[in-house]
């Protein structure tokens, strides 16, 4: 295993990480915010990346798959540009949430877990999003889109597909 | 503008929640954020605002409704510890969305609150604990809280007085657990969040072992308004024991859902027909689920019932976080059940044998009688299952998760029954 390949964080990201955990009383507090920065740095945690942070915070492996594997938010697989997020929990089922993510699934041609051909998208049933006003609710990218329709995620979908921004 | 006189009062929290651009310091100023603040660290003490909080009869509002000023007299004094001041704006409970608007429309009433609370509480260093979905109210509440150290509100001597405190803003990670207060300081410190064995209580035995308060963020942002106008007034706001406003979070089958703060004490009725435009589909809803999906089920003859802790409590379910689920006649009640079986056998930690198989047992049956291949066997192990988890492990999750499938087991059998492979006679 050659050592360029190592996940390395930026010195950037090290200065902030030292600033980050003097905010705590224990360096392990920080070791969340950590795992979210190297999601945004390196798209998701593989085991190198878990023990790379495991080496700056000081804490053992286990430490850190422990909460890897607790929380759901954080992916130690790589998904689309992409992530949409289709609520179904209560208030999302009463209003169409089954119907439309089955739909979102048909137009993207895969199922959770996957990833279409061009790399753009990846699709998930998630739990309650705290938006219930706005049910069915639809996550792309930690950006919610209320009142999502087959409709409005159609044109999402379509106008990613074509370079445009969301 | 808040009214002085509480009989006119109809919103606390959410004052200024339309006002636009109130995230922004300058604007949240020019509505009264902070105005009484000096007044506080000059004027009032610790055993004063506890006093007033306590007078005020604010019971929490995050789900158990234990009375906060009580909560905050159970921290011990001069221990030599740091005491922590933490903000639970985990808000997971399917239909809870109302921390949300306090936060991306009004930051900083609860930047005020805390820095009042933690003031209170002799607190150095308080955070926020906010659901990891929530970034954009993260990146809000930053922002906001970035502007209250730049005017002294936060960090050292605020306002030039002795009293110094930070805050720190913190994301969750997608675990519905962590909204409990023990596994909420788990994650805190960086674990799993597995809910804690109690007693010790976090008053005493909290965030690394120091005394620590857990507030919900609404609780907090309520603190202000005592404390300008004092606990007599929020006690004269709707009824006794159930004083205050409250946000109702209201989903589901109605016109105009959406987060409604009202007296308490306001109609399940008055909310749903003045407020939310009125239900879907006919004149009484189906099922009311109150306080949350974890909040056993109110029927179409509790339409009536006075929106406070006790009147709910008497009809036979809790007001939890106030967040209202509407079911109407369309509504089909074993498919509902079944989704929100699968969100508790999900989102059970799994330290607790009870609850990591009770919740198992109660999915996989609750998926054989919605896809109609359930048995009346099922149904026994089903109630079976429902019983013998709850109350019997470290949180409240599993009592939870066996509040739908009893609800639809004791009001809706024939609802099950329909679905069921072989018919009983």
């Amino acid at each position: 295993m050659s050592s360029s390949n190592q996940p390395c964080f930026s010195e950037k990201r090290l200065a902030e990480i030292e600033t980050l955990v003097k905010r705590y009383p224990s360096a392990k507090s920080a070791l969340m915010p950590v795992l979210y920065m190297a999601q945004e740095d390196f798209g998701y945690l593989t085991m190198e990346t878990q023990q790379m942070i495991a080496g700056v915070l000081g804490l053992k492996i286990m430490e850190v798959r422990e909460v890897v594997t607790f929380y759901t938010m954080f992916k130690e697989q790589p998904h689309g540009k992409y992530l949409l997020e289709v609520c179904t929990n209560a208030s999302c089922m009463l209003n169409g949430a089954d119907e439309l993510y089955a739909q979102m699934k048909e137009t993207l041609g895969i199922g959770p877990g996957e990833i279409t051909e061009d790399g753009l998208f990846s699709i998930a049933e998630v739990e309650c999003a705290g938006a219930c006003a706005g049910a069915p609710v639809v996550q792309v990218n930690n950006m919610y889109h209320e009142n999502a329709t087959a409709e409005s995620m159609g044109a999402l979908i379509t106008r990613v597909r074509a370079g445009e921004a969301i | 503008m808040i009214s002085s006189d509480p009989t006119q009062v109809t919103r606390i929290c959410f004052d200024n929640i339309e006002v636009e651009d109130m995230h922004k310091l300058e604007v949240a100023k020019k509505h009264g954020a902070y105005a009484f603040l000096p007044n506080v660290l000059k004027d009032f003490d610790a055993d004063k605002i506890i006093d007033e909080v306590k007078t005020s009869g604010l019971r929490g509002r995050g789900g158990a409704g234990f009375p906060t000023g009580l909560k905050w007299s159970f921290v011990p004094r001069n221990t030599g510890k740091p005491t922590y001041l933490l903000c639970n704006a985990d808000e997971g409970e399917p239909g809870t969305f109302k921390d949300r608007d306090i936060m991306r429309f009004d930051p900083h009433l609860l930047i005020e609150g805390m820095i009042m609370s933690g003031f209170a509480l002799g607190v150095k260093d308080a955070y926020i604990y906010i659901r990891g979905e929530f970034l954009h109210e993260y990146n809000v509440m930053c922002a906001a809280i970035d502007e209250a150290y730049a005017a002294n509100l936060l960090g050292e001597n605020i306002l030039g007085s002795d009293f110094s405190m930070n805050l720190v803003m913190h994301r969750g990670a997608g675990a519905y657990i962590c909204g409990e207060e023990t596994a909420l300081i788990e994650s805190l410190e960086g674990k799993a969040g597995r809910p804690r064995f109690k007693p010790p209580f976090p008053a005493v035995e909290g965030f690394y072992g120091c005394p620590t308060v857990v507030n919900n963020v609404e609780t907090l942002a309520t603190v202000p308004a005592i404390l300008e106008y004092g606990g007599a007034w929020h006690a004269a706001i709707g009824k006794p024991n159930n004083t205050g406003c409250k946000i109702f979070s209201v989903s589901g089958h109605v016109n105009k859902p959406g987060n409604y703060e009202v007296p308490m004490g306001t109609t399940l009725r008055d909310l749903i027909e003045n407020y939310c435009g009125g239900l879907q589909h006919g004149d009484v809803p189906k099922v009311v689920i109150p306080g949350g999906s974890s909040t056993p089920w109110l029927l179409g003859e509790h339409y009536d019932v006075p929106l406070t802790y006790d009147d709910i409590m008497k009809a036979g379910s809790f007001l939890g976080s106030g967040a209202i689920i509407v079911m109407d006649e369309t509504a089909d009640l074993v498919a509902v059940t079944r989704r929100l079986a699968h969100f508790y056998a999900h989102e059970s930690c799994g330290q607790c044998t009870p609850c990591r198989e009770g919740t198992g047992w109660v999915e996989r049956i609750m998926n054989r009688l919605d896809a109609g291949q359930g048995t009346e066997e099922d149904v026994k192990v089903l109630f079976d299952a429902s019983t013998h988890m709850a109350g019997r492990t470290i949180c409240a999750l599993a009592e939870g998760a066996a509040a739908p499938t009893l609800s639809l087991l004791k009001f809706f059998p024939k609802d099950v029954q329909a679905k069921l492979v072989e018919k009983s006679s």
